[in-house]
């Protein structure tokens, strides 16, 4: 596969509990590994190893402040992915509306032929 | 890896086999999917969606997985056109039918696998495009759209 930077995003965000790491900084703003770690029933190396997946991503930056590294959202790629998977969502349902109007034109014809 | 996947749901006023053929038939599919349809209606069949105009060349390779008439239909489809749709590189796009009544079907689509495309470039654009749909900005939106 190939490594670009949208494969990267969707592996990212794909791995549930990586997902869970985003979703509490999303909630909860910058945070340290270990404050993180504190809120998840996973490890701190797994949450740096799942933070560095995400920053890989781009969906996560970092910021030193004292012997503190904090973590936070990079909420335009976030948004990026949200749209993205919504544009999928829409088209499915475009998609299931001219299915729905096919398949009923189709029947409201068939009945009107049987009637004649 | 989890996959990321949607799902999506429509009741139909029609009888579940008008719905399948909607579904299966490549002259129905091109009335609400690619611009031309190849199809082996088959498990293991193969087929190809092109979208545009012939001389684009855009389109996609596909795979049947399940074909069980009328209450499911299963293809794994991919872009860009290369390699043959597998599991590991390739979407997943299942369709489940249910008669609610003789003139009333249940049509569910789920597309999974989605980490797994490449965007081409021209879809990142119409994301881009489709930012007047007011899409929430935080994750809770993308939380529920894998939830559903």
């Amino acid at each position: 596969m190939r490594t670009e930077p949208d494969d990267q995003l969707w592996s990212a965000i794909a791995e549930p509990s990586r997902r869970r790491v985003l979703d509490l900084l999303v909630s909860g703003g910058e945070a340290t590994a270990s404050v993180l770690a504190e809120q998840v029933p996973f490890t701190r190396q797994a949450v740096s190893k799942h933070l560095v997946a995400l920053e890989e991503a781009g969906l996560v930056s970092r910021r030193k402040q004292g012997r503190d590294v904090l973590f936070r959202v990079e909420s335009s790629r976030l948004d990026q992915a949200t749209r993205a998977m919504s544009d999928v969502a829409t088209r499915w349902d475009r998609r299931l509306a001219s299915i729905k109007g096919l398949a009923e034109a189709a029947h409201v014809e068939a009945k009107g032929r049987s009637r004649r | 890896m989890a996959d990321l996947r949607i799902e999506r749901d429509v009741l139909i006023e029609a009888p579940v086999d008008v719905v399948w053929r909607t579904i299966t038939e490549p002259d129905q599919i091109t009335r609400w999917f690619a611009d031309r349809v190849e199809l082996e209606l088959k498990p293991g069949g193969r087929g190809h969606l092109g979208f545009g105009e012939p001389g684009e060349h855009k389109g996609t390779a596909i795979v049947v997985e399940t074909v069980d008439q009328p209450n499911r239909f299963a293809f794994r489809w991919k872009r860009p056109q290369d390699a043959d749709p597998e599991p590991t590189n390739s979407v997943l796009v299942e369709f489940t039918l249910n008669a609610r009544g003789p003139e009333r079907t249940h049509l569910r689509v789920v597309e999974s696998g989605l980490e797994l495309v490449t965007w081409p470039d021209e879809e990142k654009q119409s994301y881009a495009d489709d930012h007047n749909g007011g899409w929430a900005q935080c994750f809770d939106r993308l939380a529920m759209l894998f939830a559903r």
